[in-house]
């Protein structure tokens, strides 16, 4: 038993692991650290924003970035970095909404579909194959039209259509868990279906999910940018940041051009910090990767 | 005494599908009608090589796998015709712990978890579970440090203690052991071998060993029962079958087991087996030994049944003579 012992004082617990490891995955934290930046700025954008919500200057007029303006003023005198940062709200609350209600049915759909096989899992998937081969923004655009473009309906629409992706690689998980003989351990001892997926198939898929959650608030942020730009998304007096860029689509070529860049970059930020993110986090819970983490490896 | 445990022609097959509609072409008969009686507090030893059905046996057993016919008692009563709720209440009383510690242990519970799972499904030691998952801790020999950690953390031996703890948890009457230290090193077998022996003593338990390891089948078992391609070919006790093999099958198996002495193991006679194990799909009709045995005739073209000289069984044409 002295063996035991000695093995009970290393210092290793999964999640301190875990975190350990995605700390060092540089990228990541980065990413991390901005988005949480971003976040912040946008959520207080009351206290931080250097001028209220629409103060609309008519006399100043658009000018280029300055100290007192820091990224300029459009036509109407309203401060850029203000508008951007309250657009910020909007973009980032409806992409986490789509990330995170994509992934539910997603998860729902695919744990069924691999857990119960046989013809529900024929069906499932039948219907993802058809979401799939339907152009998504085509789509977007004919649902938008119909279902009003109220954010409740974007997140709706774009939940509906983004769910197909993270059902088919849970489906995947499902299908090489279901066979793993800790399942049919939980079953001897006498769990049925419902304690198991809750107990055994949800846990071992939290890192699948952790991953599909960062990278759809990513695609997330982007469809909502393009359909707002197309016109299809958040309405004015609304603004996203998809909006802003489609307002400021018609000074190209113009000296305010800058108009288009500012937006166009925060979306670029935030889309890149999230994807960093989603990497980081997909290294650290595979157990494979980085070092350490032989005893991972062990099986097979 | 009335047997705690009782099989009855037990057949599972398997079908095969293949083609473009997925028909079903064939059927791997996994299990070929086989009969077991088990007795409270004794070890009955199911032994044959990789394929010939052993683990489907003792799926059956626990209803992880549904029987295609025959029946599985568990004192008289018929697993497979049980409700949902019943068959909870059976599993109470007959748990299965897995050949590989690794793949039984859900990697994202710690071992606290694992054990005081079944006390919640079957709401044993009701807010005294930590105390019981302590108790069946010290039970099968792992420190209580163990508890707060994660299967991947500990070693194979203990692993599979745990295992057998978790099977214990709901103070079942049998317990099948499926192959239970074929994946671990043979220093470790013995730990765990001397500890499943020192419980079926303190706990009444009785055993259904499934093994392909003649040394460790010996150990253990008060009976045996060796099987071939989804038959029971020779099934007495365990002294018996080693000193006195009567199935040619088992005859070669034993002799292929070495003896750690060089001067006799120098001497000792092997039995080489020729040719392969034919395809469970396309099964020889009669006796399935046939292809491979020294003393196939065209008798062998029958199959043998399963008879008794002095409770010795053998399914044979041609017996060693006693």
């Amino acid at each position: 038993m002295a063996e035991v012992t000695a093995v009970a004082k290393l210092p290793s617990n999964g999640r301190s692991k875990f975190l350990q490891r995605f700390i060092r995955h540089r990228l990541a934290l980065l990413g991390g650290l901005t988005l949480l930046f971003l976040f912040i700025a946008c959520f207080g954008a009351p206290i931080f924003a250097p001028f209220p919500k629409n103060q609309q200057d008519l006399l100043l007029g658009p000018v280029p970035p300055s100290f007192e303006h820091l990224l300029g003023t459009d036509d109407l005198g309203r401060d850029y970095l203000t508008e951007i940062l309250y657009a910020g709200q909007v973009s980032l609350l409806l992409a986490l909404s789509v990330a995170l209600v994509s992934t539910a049915i997603g998860v729902l759909v695919g744990v069924l579909a691999g857990y119960k096989g046989g013809w529900v899992d024929n069906l499932f998937m039948r219907i993802t194959d058809l979401f799939l081969v339907v152009p998504a923004i085509a789509l977007l655009a004919l649902a938008l039209q119909g279902l009003g473009r109220s954010p409740f309906s974007i997140v709706l629409v774009l939940s509906l259509i983004g769910w197909t992706y993270i059902a088919r690689v849970v489906r995947g998980q499902v299908l090489s868990l279901r066979e793993r003989e800790f399942i049919e351990a939980a079953r001897v001892i006498g769990a049925n279906d419902r304690q198991i997926i809750w107990k055994h198939v949800l846990p071992n898929l939290g890192g699948v999910i952790a991953v599909n959650v960062a990278l759809a608030v990513a695609s997330a942020i982007i469809i909502e940018s393009t359909l707002s730009f197309l016109g299809f998304g958040v309405q004015p007096p609304q603004t996203s940041w998809g909006n802003m860029l489609s307002q400021a689509s018609g000074l190209i070529g113009t000296s305010k051009v800058y108009l288009l860049y500012f937006p166009g970059l925060f979306i670029l930020i935030a889309v890149l910090a999230v994807n960093f993110v989603g990497d980081g986090l997909r290294d650290a819970l595979d157990p494979r990767s980085g070092s350490g983490s032989m005893q991972g490896r062990k099986r097979k | 005494m009335s047997p705690v445990l009782e099989v009855r022609d037990l057949v599972k097959e398997y079908p095969v599908r293949g083609g473009l509609l997925r028909r079903e072409t064939n059927t791997v008969k996994a299990v070929n009608g086989i009969s077991l009686t088990l007795e409270r507090g004794k070890t009955l030893g199911l032994v044959g090589e990789t394929g010939c059905g052993k683990s489907t046996v003792g799926r059956c057993l626990v209803n992880l796998v549904t029987p295609t016919s025959g029946a599985v008692l568990l004192d008289g009563q018929d697993l497979s015709k049980l409700t949902a709720k019943e068959l909870r209440a059976a599993r109470r009383r007959i748990q299965l712990v897995f050949q590989d510690p690794y793949a039984s242990l859900d990697p994202r519970q710690s071992i606290a978890s694992i054990l005081v799972e079944p006390l919640q499904l079957h709401k044993l030691a009701q807010g005294q579970e930590s105390q019981r998952i302590s108790e069946l801790a010290e039970l099968v020999g792992l420190s209580q440090s163990v508890l707060e950690q994660y299967p991947h953390e500990l070693s194979g031996g203990q692993r599979q203690r745990v295992g057998i703890a978790r099977a214990l948890a709901l103070e079942p009457e049998i317990i099948v052991l499926d192959e239970p230290v074929s994946a671990l090193d043979v220093s470790v077998q013995a730990g765990v071998l001397n500890l499943l022996d020192e419980l079926q003593v303190r706990l009444n338990l009785a055993y259904v060993f499934i093994a392909h390891d003649l040394s460790v089948v010996r150990h253990i078992s008060h009976e045996v029962a060796v099987m071939y391609l989804g038959r029971i070919v020779e099934q007495v006790t365990t002294d018996k079958l080693y000193e006195n093999p009567l199935h040619p099958y088992t005859k070669a198996l034993i002799s292929a087991v070495p003896v750690p002495d060089p001067r006799i193991e120098r001497s000792r006679q092997r039995i080489l087996l020729e040719g392969d194990l034919p395809s469970p799909l396309n099964l020889p009709a009669g006796c399935s030994f046939k292809s491979r045995c020294w003393k196939s005739t065209e008798l062998c073209d029958t199959l043998p049944s399963l008879n008794a000289q002095d409770e010795h069984f053998v399914a044979c044409h041609h017996p060693e003579k006693a």
